[in-house]
């Protein structure tokens, strides 16, 4: 209602908008008008909104006085009585920092009481503005600028209070014209030597810090006096310089700018006792260091000293990561920094540094191993810490130091941690355990069968609620680690079978990948009857419906298996009792009567060049290895999946009723052959109906299921002269000119391992095939070309390279491994090989690597700097308003520079006597620094011993008393001075 | 750099809140409710920091009252932890024994004592006694303007 209309009003009275303000508010002091002197006798004080919110007994009627008091504030506020509107926005100011109100449409008060001769009333509105204004939301903050301005500017007028509250808001809520517009101001402030003003100089120095960063392109204004600040006499402003400096280091996405710098920050770093700035300068130099070797060896001297002397545990602490982040490569330094961190792990009465000390030996990393082996018993210690925090530092030092060889002990302690931990702790290691194992294809993981065992043990744990990524591993354990299988299956079945998991909604999806497992590698499992009993348990119903569903499916494709099987035996039997007599006929009768299944019977019936006695072991083997199916436990197998699946068909989930229809559907078809009565293999032959079931049942799931790569459908290269944005709008007459048949056997996702295979599915698919090419032929439109160019497309995936070979450790010298855990990498002598794992190419499973995106503004004040700090040594120093820039700022960012040098010339020309001045001075500065670098060329080329180049950087020092441009170097060689 | 200051009682009360770093005024409230759940609910002898967000906060807890402040990652802890009994030295060398109520009845001067400390996220003024004397003497400016303000009011009523 009222704040509207002032906001629209508000950026048209720009220019005036304060003199008519501030003359409004005297006119209303001398003619007080009659309402506003009530309001101002009767106006409740702040303590009384306080008091009354204190004796308000809960919360609601708290929310009563709040209301009461916004209704006030929003009746007082408009007094034109600059004590009633101060006191009412103060009151305003209360309520918004501790209860959540919206301030924002009060903004406009708050800039009215700025201008105020009453200090009391300007902080107060300082106060307000500086919590309600933000650099992005109030459209007012260009309605400040002027005020500001006036409130920077050195007068008698203007106490340091006033100035300083001024820094603070343009501080907290610098837009980029706000800070383009106020830069030069800043100026005077930040270069003031004056022993009264520098705590403003100090203040100055962190507005200027906020300034750059939001907009960079006043860089050339700013930083030359920031860097002058570096080596002020005074201790304040040297700490605010040294603070900014460390900020924009830290924020620079390439802190190579700052290296010149670096001289000051090394004479800070010897020279300063105050701990604070020691702390920002070797923040810096942590940033700088790994740039260039020479600076590293320099600091680390001083570094270490403050290192042993210091009794500040944050010094102490900044020293430790400064080393351990940035130093690495001096040994000695990092020895003295771990027994530091040692003593921090040792410091049982505070958790601070118990906590600190972790994190400074995750910081160094797996480079170090060393370190945390010696800290071992330590960091195991705060696994079962109090606090948290500490617990969680020390499961991921834990767990980073995980490498092929103590992965398995290790994990083996924290399974068992975790199932005595509390339920979020439980959770964190497992996630921590699973994500470090899964790692870039399980490439830690030597024994598979131990790990599928583990993965069922996280299951087991209570608080498991990491189901998702267990299902995950599961499957695709299965489809990439053939080895695995079996003991695959037989977690799988475990976990199937085990009533309790069914009640723990977190853990479906791990049944849901055990059922998937035991039907598609349903040939591993010892008991396909018990699998089918567990699959069909009645408390399934407990299950969502999709994995409901799984579960049916995979009742599929058991009954389907224990048919084949039964089959099979009879032909087995078949040809034990022929096999005698003809050997090589029954070979001949095997390989074209049985499609080889994906077991072991199609190893035997390839491999067996033996004798005939040999072959019959072999085959009576594999009779008696297989559960024997006899007629009776087929037919009550069946009947079994009859009664549990048969309510299933009428269920009202859509997905399941389908896949219990398919199930019964294949019962009863079987069922209908009769094939309980067929004796013997030459009856199967005879009966057409019968062996055309069972060649379908085979080719249905015979062809293995193969990991699909993330990447595949971005390799399908679009062919030349396919649109794939074309209208597709004629795509309809072509459907009802052509009835498109469904041919089931295009199958794109399923890749066949076998060659043999591959050509059987050709043969078999050559019908449909045909129709396809002739429907090719009258729409290649929407065909992919022919030509296939990228193969890996139909082959299967490539399997890695076999490990190396290794060879086998003596299995004492294990157990005495496994009795000492270790967290440091071993040699490894694994006892057998690892398995192949299959990865499908250099993009799979690996996460790729984010390149770090420079933020704009980042990349823009750096480059700025750049150029201010090395390449535009001549530039003219700036002074004056930068009014211009703020329409030109709509150009291109990237014409910073030619912007600024704009602006130069503008400046120039508009504060002729000023700027003459200021270049007159920087004149003799810079000639003062040409000879200075004669100097030094010459030193340079004489490349004296450190010795002497040190007494230079002395020398150096004692110069940069007067001339304080002279850091300011022409290439970035300046880092000759220090070495 | 210091991304905010805040106040809480042991009640999960805002006492005083400074944002360094832009957060729109929902984003308070959602910062305030999230940071009070995670920190009021620790036990006493924890360590001090809690990571939150990407950020680190730090908090220390004086009496009733626990102060709260959030930082970069790479910032140094124990620095901050500094910064905050400081900051808790200075109030209570400024009101005498600090207690929550002086806080309370006096929050703006609890602004500005933090403003002399802290400007921008980074620390300002590292010696007690130079803040103690900025805000003496912001003090008496205040009274002075005041009392003028007081004799000009009189004026105009008994003017009228």
């Amino acid at each position: 209602m009222y704040r509207p209309e002032r906001r629209s009003e508000a950026p048209n009275s720009k220019p005036s908008a304060f003199s008519a303000a501030s003359m409004a508010a005297t006119a209303a002091i001398t003619t007080t008008s009659s309402p506003s002197l009530v309001d101002t006798l009767f106006q409740r004080s702040l303590d009384d909104v306080i008091r009354a919110l204190r004796s308000s007994p809960s919360s609601a009627s708290e929310e009563t006085v709040i209301s009461r008091a916004l209704d006030e504030i929003r009746r007082e506020i408009r007094s034109p009585d600059l004590d009633t509107k101060s006191v009412s926005l103060q009151k305003l100011t209360y309520l918004a920092s501790l209860h959540h109100l919206d301030l924002s449409w009060a903004a406009f008060h708050a800039l009215e009481l700025l201008p105020s001769p009453s200090l009391p009333h300007a902080r107060i509105g300082y106060l307000a503005a500086s919590l309600s204004f933000h650099p992005s939301s109030t459209e007012l903050l260009p309605l400040a600028t002027h005020q500001l301005r006036k409130h920077f500017a050195p007068s008698p007028a203007n106490p340091p209070a006033l100035a300083a509250s001024a820094l603070h808001l343009l501080a907290l809520a610098s837009s980029p014209d706000l800070g383009r517009h106020l830069a030069s101001d800043l100026l005077p402030l930040l270069s003031s030597q004056s022993a009264a003003s520098s705590s403003l100089r100090a203040k100055a120095v962190a507005t200027a810090l906020r300034t750059l960063a939001v907009c960079p392109d006043v860089a050339p204004v700013l930083f030359k006096p920031l860097v002058d600040c570096l080596s002020s006499s005074d201790p304040r402003t040297v700490s605010a310089a040294v603070g900014a400096f460390c900020e924009l280091a830290l924020a620079a996405p390439d802190p190579f700018p700052y290296l010149p710098l670096a001289p000051e920050f090394y004479r800070l770093l010897v020279d300063s006792r105050n701990n604070w700035v020691l702390i920002k300068v070797l923040k810096i130099f942590a940033r700088l260091a790994p740039l260039e070797p020479r600076l590293a060896s320099r600091i680390l001297d001083p570094i270490c000293q403050l290192l042993r002397r210091s009794h500040a545990k944050s010094l102490v602490f900044e020293c430790i990561r400064t080393i351990l982040s940035s130093l690495t490569d001096h040994e000695e330094a990092v020895r003295l920094a771990v027994d530091k961190v040692k003593e921090f792990l040792s410091s049982d009465d505070d958790p601070n540094l118990r906590y600190l000390g972790l994190r400074a030996l995750s910081m160094l990393g797996s480079a170090h191993p060393w370190v945390v082996e010696e800290s071992k018993e330590a960091v195991i210690k705060s696994l079962s810490d109090p606090d948290t925090n500490i617990r969680i530092e020390s499961l991921h030092l834990i767990v980073g130091m995980l490498c092929e060889s103590n992965v398995v002990e290790i994990c083996n302690l924290l399974n068992k941690y975790a199932m005595k931990s509390d339920p979020e702790f439980a959770n964190e290691i497992i996630g921590a355990m699973l994500v470090t194992c899964g790692k870039n294809l399980y490439e830690l993981i030597l024994d598979f069968d131990w790990y599928v065992a583990l993965l069922g043990e996280m299951v087991r744990n209570p608080h498991c609620a990491k189901g998702e990524e267990i299902e995950r591993q599961l499957v695709d354990i299965g489809l990439r680690v053939r080895d695995a299988r079996p003991e695959l299956v037989r977690v799988a079945r475990d976990l199937l079978i085990d009533p309790a998991l069914l009640g723990n909604p977190f853990l479906f999806r791990v049944l849901s990948a055990s059922a998937w497992v035991s039907g598609e590698y349903v040939e591993f499992s010892r008991n396909p009857v018990e699998l089918v009993e567990a699959l069909l348990q009645p408390r399934i119903n407990l299950l969502p419906s999709l994995i409901r569903a799984v579960y049916i499916q995979s009742v599929f494709k058991v009954m389907s298996f224990c048919f084949i099987s039964f089959i099979e035996q009879i032909q087995a039997v078949e040809l034990l009792s022929v096999g005698g007599s003809t050997q090589r006929s029954e070979k001949n009768g095997e390989q074209s009567d049985t499609v080889p299944l994906k077991t072991t019977e199609s190893n035997v019936s390839e491999g067996d060049h033996g004798d005939t006695t040999a072959d019959t072991v072999l085959l009576l083997d594999l009779i008696d290895k297989k559960t024997n199916f006899t007629r009776e436990s087929i037919s009550d197998l069946m009947n079994l999946i009859e009664t549990a699946v048969a309510p299933l068909s009428e269920c009202e989930e859509v997905e399941v009723q389908e896949r219990a229809r398919n199930v019964l559907g294949l019962l009863f078809t079987l069922r209908e052959t009769q094939f309980w009565n067929i004796e013997a293999a030459h009856e199967l032959k005879s009966d057409k109906e019968l062996s055309e079931i069972i060649e379908l049942l085979e080719a249905a799931f015979s062809e293995e299921l193969g990991p699909v790569s993330a990447n595949a459908q971005k390799r399908v290269s679009v062919p030349e002269g396919l649109n794939l944005n074309a209208n597709l709008s004629d795509l309809s007459k072509i459907l009802t000119d052509y009835d498109l048949t469904p041919s089931a056997s295009i199958s794109f996702s399923l890749q066949s391992y076998n060659p043999q295979e591959t050509k059987e599915d050709s043969v078999l698919a050559v019908e449909p095939s045909s129709l396809l090419a002739e429907h090719r032929k009258r729409h290649g439109l929407y065909y992919l070309s022919t030509h296939r160019d990228g193969d890996e497309l139909n082959d299967y995936p490539r399997a890695n390279e076999p490990l190396l070979p290794v060879d086998h450790g003596d299995a004492t010298e294990d157990l005495v491994k496994l009795t000492t855990p270790s967290l440091v990498p071993r040699k490894s002598k694994p006892t057998k090989p690892r398995p192949v794992v299959i990865r499908l190419d250099e993009g799979d499973g690996t996460s790729t690597s984010h390149l770090t995106t420079v933020k704009k503004s980042d990349n823009l004040l750096s480059e700025a700097i750049r150029g201010v700090l090395l390449e535009n040594e001549s530039q003219p120093s700036l002074s004056g308003k930068l009014d211009t820039s703020s329409k030109r700022r709509e150009n291109d960012a990237s014409d910073n520079s030619e912007l600024i040098s704009q602006q130069t010339e503008s400046v120039t020309l508009e504060h002729g006597n000023s700027s003459s001045r200021k270049s007159r001075q920087h004149r003799t500065h810079k000639e003062r620094n040409e000879s200075h670098f004669k100097n030094e060329d010459i030193e340079k080329s004489s490349r004296h011993s450190i010795k002497s180049s040190r007494q230079h950087r002395r020398h150096k020092h004692r110069q940069r008393g007067d001339v304080t441009a002279d850091i300011v170097p022409q290439t970035p060689a300046i880092q000759d001075f220090l070495l | 750099m210091i991304h905010f200051v805040i106040l809480l009682s042991r009640q999960g009360k805002v006492r005083l809140t400074k944002w360094y770093s832009p957060y729109q005024q929902k984003e308070r409230a959602t910062v305030i409710r999230e940071l009070s759940g995670l920190i009021l609910s620790r036990g006493p002898k924890l360590c001090n920091f809690v990571e939150w967000k990407g950020y680190k906060v730090v908090y220390r807890r004086y009496a009733s009252l626990y102060f709260c402040m959030c930082i970069d990652q790479d910032d140094n802890e124990l620095e901050i932890l500094e910064i905050i009994h400081h900051f808790v030295e200075i109030l209570d060398r400024y009101f005498g024994s600090v207690c929550e109520l002086d806080l309370i009845f006096n929050f703006h001067k609890a602004y500005y004592i933090l403003d002399e400390i802290l400007i921008a996220g980074e620390l300002q003024e590292s010696s007690k006694k130079t803040v103690a004397r900025l805000i003496a003497a912001q003090d008496t400016m205040v009274e002075t303007a005041k009392e003028e303000a007081g004799s000009i009011s009189n004026m105009i009523s008994q003017a009228m």
